[in-house]
């Protein structure tokens, strides 16, 4: 029983970060048409720039709000770059972009920071709280708390202010221009808020997972999958598949003894594949329609 | 303006004027160009013509440049946005401007008790009337100079097209100028001032409501 | 695409005078040069012609890789006959990851074939039994060799191991460029093309949409599948490594920028892929072993290219439909 706690909990905390880094994609999606296939690779090159921080003496709170300005101001300068003078093209053009976009981040990190993987640390120690009897570890605690929090102000954001309502319209971008939303001005903001959104998932995933330029890419999966459960256009719905994915991979991890460690990215791919074949707008159906 | 849709001469030399408050139909046969008018008028299409709002002339329009300057178009698929509530949907109608107030809000639910009752609902479930409904709700609330409305009662019962003509007079009282394209003349003139008739997209007929409405180009029969 | 016999014949002059002219380990990158081009000829039907996207053509090469692999060190089959099975289970996988690219719009497949190239690489892992795990499976001197790894004799004439890898490569090379011009300009191709540009017109010329779409990634897959056969036989050995997770993001890099600069763009793709790393040690501050600012090269290359060129060929609508062309 106290396994199985244990188990749920640094599920909830995996999923946590899948969630936000699902988060991210989605916004991505809704606001520009687009699944940024890099979004793996800012979330490395963000807990790069943390690391570069601390290195230097920062501490980590401080590091991890400068990086999380940053990772938005990036992410608007990509939109502006990148995704604006394409916005008349097939979406094929802009897809591809994303795809030169994380070779050339991927190839940075290693360039600046070199292939080698460092240990991060995070603002958690490992050490455990006991609760009800349970211990479980202060790490799993903080990663799930402020990925949740990530996720709920976010949520607020986008649920009350102005700004969050221009941001749910721009999914409709015929519709929006109508009303007068300035499309590609909020397609920005929600870039900018998808990289920091990213880049919580890439400090939260570090100490973990240890710093290398490639450490995102199965986190990328997992969330591409997490997104697909939540159908691709719901934000609470990514926020949720990515728990729900993060506790099933560790439950499947722990007790069916043919999924160890190495089967964990292929059985995402399943749901992935599942999701997409089956119940292409997520597992809470719903009539969503393909980005209309 | 001229308006082509490459190689089809869409419109043809058509002037329009409004002036502050007036309640204008452009009616004619499908085709004729009633929707490319008030495409060219919004910015959606090119023209080889000239607009003017208010004494002062429009460069480089465009649909989201002309909400923000007080223009409110309702495209033909009145511009709902499905995925998000009824209540999202109104709120979007004030998008352009400043401070909004809850009291603009009561007012259009007074008005509509229907969109009260679905306001947490996602606007693609509701029905084309009600969605209707809430198009002239969101112009209620952007409190446009300029209303530009594509054939709002297509496809509506006649009950509700009459509703929908009372809540078109009442925005025109409360200030608004109207610009309506129309398939079915009769109710249309009745609530308008002035009218335009266009053929194959040239004005063929214009001038006051009521003149217009005896007029032999407009095809009198048992859809009016 | 017609083809300047001129152009032809001084490709076949380069080809044939290249092992002879050259030392053995441009050879060698020649070679590889040989089995990138197909990887790639491969994703130019799909990327060019059918309008998607796949990420996971690394896989597909793997795929194709190991079926080489363990055909011959477990069952002794000769290894030139591995390669048409190869090409087959990768066009099989292929046709299998285009079923979600049907019905949906081409986000799909993409997420799919990504989640192929990141999960590949570890199920390798998990499956040692057949796959040799993390120390690969070694195929030097193996019966099923040809030449038993002590060169080929050819026509009477002998070939070291490396000579005979490149020829091997290179005449399956060409067998797969003819066998893709034949496709594209059959029947097949100009289906593909009327779904990439204009899926509604395509219902009616007699091909669906769904054949056409599944059919391009099973031959886009076949010929990864091909392709890392070839590497398998010309390295003679397999392991993890060989293919990576990134790999599949080097063809796509490769595949784009030749495609937004020529039609025959997939040897332009090949020939940079391999000399790029060499191009990079060029710039300032570059050490010479360093493989980031080639990746980094080569990234800013797509983007650029996909910003800035005109593709050769249309884009299209396949992939996925936007709202509506933004006026803003």
């Amino acid at each position: 029983m106290t396994a199985l706690v244990q188990h749920v909990a640094s599920g909830v905390a995996s999923g946590g970060i899948y969630g936000s880094l699902a988060l991210a994609i989605v916004l991505i999606y809704r606001a520009t048409g687009v699944i940024n296939l890099a979004q793996g690779e800012l979330a490395t090159l963000s807990a790069f720039g943390c690391w570069t921080l601390v290195d230097h003496g920062w501490a980590f709170w401080p590091a991890f709000g400068a990086t999380l300005a940053l990772s938005f101001g990036g992410g608007v300068a990509l939109h502006a770059l990148l995704l604006q003078p394409l916005r008349n093209s097939p979406l094929l053009r802009s897809v591809l972009v994303t795809a030169g976009l994380a070779l050339a981040v991927n190839g940075l990190d290693t360039w600046i920071w070199g292939g080698a993987s460092r240990s991060f640390h995070g603002p958690f120690s490992a050490s455990a709280v006991t609760a009800g009897g349970v211990a479980l570890s202060k790490q799993d605690l903080g990663v799930a708390g402020v990925s949740l929090a990530a996720a709920l102000v976010t949520g607020l954001l986008l649920v009350r202010t102005k700004l969050g309502l221009g941001l749910r319209a721009v999914v409709s971008p015929v519709e929006a221009r109508f009303a007068g939303v300035r499309v590609g001005a909020l397609a920005a903001v929600g870039w900018g808020l998808a990289a920091a959104l990213g880049a919580v998932a890439g400090m939260l995933a570090a100490p973990s997972l240890q710093l290398d330029p490639n450490m995102m890419q199965r986190v990328l999966l997992y969330a591409f999958a997490a997104a697909a459960l939540g159908g691709l256009l719901s934000p609470v719905g990514a926020v949720v598949g990515g728990i729900v994915l993060g506790v099933f991979l560790d439950l499947a991890g722990a007790y069916v003894h043919r999924i160890g460690g190495e089967l964990r990215p292929a059985t995402a791919l399943a749901v992935l594949a599942g999701v997409l074949l089956l119940r292409p707008n997520g597992l809470l159906g719903g009539t969503a329609p393909e980005r209309a | 303006m001229h308006v082509r849709y490459g190689e089809i001469r869409a419109l043809r030399g058509v002037t329009l004027s409004v002036e502050l408050g007036d309640f204008v139909a452009i009616l004619g046969a499908n085709g004729a160009g009633k929707t490319t008018t008030l495409r060219a008028i919004s910015g959606l299409v090119k023209t080889t013509g000239e607009v003017f709002l208010e004494g002062s002339k429009l460069f480089r329009r465009t649909p989201d440049g002309m909400a923000r300057l007080g223009v409110a178009h309702v495209p033909e698929g009145r511009g709902t946005f499905t995925t998000l509530s009824v209540l999202d949907n109104l709120r979007l109608g004030a998008w352009t401007r400043r401070g909004t107030s809850t009291r603009d809000l009561a007012h259009v639910f007074e008005l509509f008790p229907l969109l009260y009752e679905r306001r947490e609902r996602r606007a693609g479930t509701l029905s084309g009337g009600e969605q209707q409904m809430l198009a002239i709700g969101r112009v209620l609330m952007a409190k446009p100079i300029l209303a530009l409305l594509d054939e709002p009662s297509r496809g509506l019962e006649p009950v509700v097209v009459h509703e929908l003509f009372e809540a078109l007079r009442r925005i025109n009282e409360g200030g608004t100028a109207i610009v309506l394209a129309e398939h079915k003349p009769a109710l249309a003139l009745g609530a308008a001032r002035r009218a335009f008739v266009l053929e194959n997209g040239r004005v063929a007929v214009g001038g006051d409501a009521a003149d217009v409405r005896g007029h032999e180009l407009l095809r009198v029969g048992p859809e009016s | 695409m017609r083809f300047k016999a001129s152009v032809f014949g001084l490709a076949a002059v380069l080809l044939v005078a290249a092992p002879v002219a050259l030392s053995q380990f441009r050879t060698e990158q020649l070679t590889e040069v040989g089995v990138t081009f197909i990887a790639i000829l491969g994703l130019d039907v799909l990327v060019g012609h059918a309008g998607q996207i796949s990420l996971g053509h690394g896989a597909f090469m793997a795929v194709g890789g190991y079926t080489t692999a363990i055909l011959m060190a477990d069952h002794g089959v000769r290894d030139l006959w591995t390669i048409p099975v190869a090409a087959a289970v990768a066009g099989a996988v292929g046709l299998v990851a285009g079923v979600t690219a049907v019905r949906l719009s081409g986000f799909s497949l993409a997420l799919v074939t990504f989640g192929l190239a990141v999960a590949f690489p570890a199920l390798v892992l998990r499956f040692d039994h057949f796959t040799g795990g993390a120390a690969g499976i070694e195929l030097a001197g193996k019966p099923a060799q040809t030449g038993h790894g002590a060169g080929v004799v050819v026509l009477g004439r002998h070939l070291s191991n490396g000579d005979w890898g490149y020829g091997l490569t290179w005449t399956v090379a060409v067998a797969c460029f003819l066998l893709v011009r034949w496709l594209l300009s059959s029947r097949f191709g100009r289906a593909l093309r009327a779904v990439r540009d204009d899926e509604r017109a395509a219902a009616t010329s007699g091909i669906s949409r769904a054949v056409a779409k599944v059919g391009a990634l099973g031959v886009s897959a076949a010929l990864a599948g091909t392709a890392g056969s070839l590497l398998a036989i010309d390295t003679a050995q397999v392991g993890p490594g060989t293919f990576s997770a990134e790999l599949s993001l080097y063809l796509l890099a490769g595949a784009v920028v030749g495609f937004f600069c020529s039609v025959r763009g997939a040897i332009v793709g090949a020939l940079l892929l391999q000399f790029l790393p060499d191009l990079a040690r060029l710039l300032p501050h570059v050490g010479s072993r360093e493989a980031g600012p080639a990746t980094f090269v080569l990234g800013l290359a797509v983007v650029l290219v996909t910003l800035l060129l005109p593709p050769a060929l249309r884009a299209g609508t396949a992939f996925a439909r936007r709202a509506e062309a933004r006026t803003e």
